[in-house]
């Protein structure tokens, strides 16, 4: 059964920039994607969107192999900002589950 | 198998933290590409190098080593590792027996630090000053290790009186340029890479190329810094025909780089991907960031040539006409 936590979406968006209301969920961005199929951006903005921290957390080494590289973001029909979005999620996580930051 | 993300970032952040660099280097070694050019220290123009090229010796050592621990059980005790790593510097092992390779990479800087006195530009350096952007670390979300080396650099360069500094790769220059700004407040430098600044002068050629030449874009110059015409256009000038994969420009395809550390199977795959696009339009690579060098020569082989963008460059900028 999928979880949901309404508190984090809140909790991602109010320490980071991330930012996937726009996404229109087309799957442009999983398309042109270096990596191929395994790295879902919009799939992963819809856990965060949703709640679904359990989801998104079963993901981490998707979201860890993602290469910032823009191929998507530079083709993304709603301009979101998915690179950012990405890093705000290793952020996120690091704070919360590696205890890499203070913050 | 794959590595603990959270202890190797955790040694990259620790690393950056406490020695300053995320793969920490002596100043001896870092700065040792500008002996004997008389490079003033500082001034209101610097060159910036963020030791970037200077540490992809150490790199190269540290991803084939990545490799072999990806899926071997050693890669349990990365945790260990860590602990081991905040009372030994466990980097300096990785510089062990790449003073070839250090002589070659610093020879890039020597060329790019050559090519803009020839055209005119003044500049300084920091030397023991110039220090690691902390790219890596903004890359991978650690945010507060990677706010305290933006502001211990901005702080140098302020203390020191720079106004304008020059960089010599895409990720320093995106950092410093857009990133920066965000998380230290005042910002107030004006940051431009090399490429722009000799691409302004529209310095004359010396010697003709006269080559076919792949180019081979990085992602972080063309789709975070727009910088696409500057390289075809020193490129063009110096008589070298251009020739372009169908992924380049703004839709250029990854060299696989940035996931040497984490996912070094999965960056190979990229890389050797990238190596056959670049291979099927000619012989010739040019490059213009360290990491994609690094990648993309190491999956090479005798397939095609890569090379930084500054060796042509100082060929037809800097030597005398045949």
């Amino acid at each position: 059964m999928l979880k949901t936590n309404p508190a984090f979406a809140a909790s991602v968006k109010t320490a980071s920039n991330f930012n996937a209301a726009a996404c229109i969920n087309c799957g442009s961005c999983t398309a042109l994607c270096p990596l191929g199929v395994d790295l879902h951006p919009r799939t992963l903005f819809r856990y965060v969107l949703i709640g679904a921290e359990e989801k998104l957390l079963e993901n981490t080494s998707v979201i860890y192999s993602c290469l910032l590289c823009r191929m998507c973001e530079d083709n993304c029909p709603a301009d979101v900002p998915i690179a950012e979005n990405i890093r705000s999620l290793r952020s996120y996580i690091n704070r919360t589950r590696f205890g890499l930051m203070k913050g | 198998m794959s590595l603990p993300v959270k202890h190797v970032l955790g040694i990259l952040a620790d690393n950056l933290e406490y020695r300053r660099s995320v793969i920490p280097m002596s100043a001896a070694r870092a700065t040792a590409w500008a002996r004997g050019l008389d490079i003033p220290f500082g001034g209101e123009t610097v060159l910036y190098t963020g030791q970037m090229y200077q540490i992809i010796p150490s790199i190269n050592s540290l991803s084939a080593m990545m490799a072999k621990v990806e899926n071997s059980w050693i890669n349990r005790f990365m945790g260990l590792g860590r602990l081991a790593n905040r009372i030994i510097d466990l980097s300096w092992f990785m510089t062990l027996g790449v003073g070839k390779q250090q002589k070659e990479y610093n020879g890039i800087l020597r060329n790019i630090a050559l090519i803009l006195k020839s055209a005119g530009v003044e500049f300084g350096y920091l030397y023991s000053q110039d220090l690691y952007s902390g790219a890596l670390v903004f890359d991978e979300g650690i945010d507060d290790v990677f706010r305290k080396q933006a502001r211990r650099v901005y702080d140098i360069f302020k203390t020191n009186g720079v106004k304008q500094v020059i960089t010599v790769d895409p990720h320093t220059t995106s950092i410093l340029k857009d990133v920066y700004p965000s998380v230290v407040e005042g910002f107030d430098l004006t940051v431009k890479s090399y490429l722009e600044v000799l691409a302004e002068k529209n310095i004359p050629c010396r010697r003709r190329l006269d080559m076919d030449l792949v180019i081979h874009d990085s992602c972080v110059y063309t789709r975070y810094l727009d910088v696409v015409d500057q390289p075809r256009k020193l490129l063009q000038s110096a008589c070298a025909t251009i020739h372009l994969p169908e992924l380049s420009g703004r839709l250029t395809h990854c060299c696989g780089g940035p996931l040497e550390s984490l996912f070094p199977a999965r960056s190979h795959e990229i890389t050797v991907k990238r190596v056959e696009q670049l291979a099927e339009c000619g012989r010739s690579a040019v490059t213009m960031c360290p990491i994609c060098l690094a990648c993309l020569k190491r999956e090479a082989g005798d397939k095609i040539d890569v090379k930084d963008i500054s060796e042509y460059l100082y060929d037809c900028y800097c030597q005398p006409g045949k």
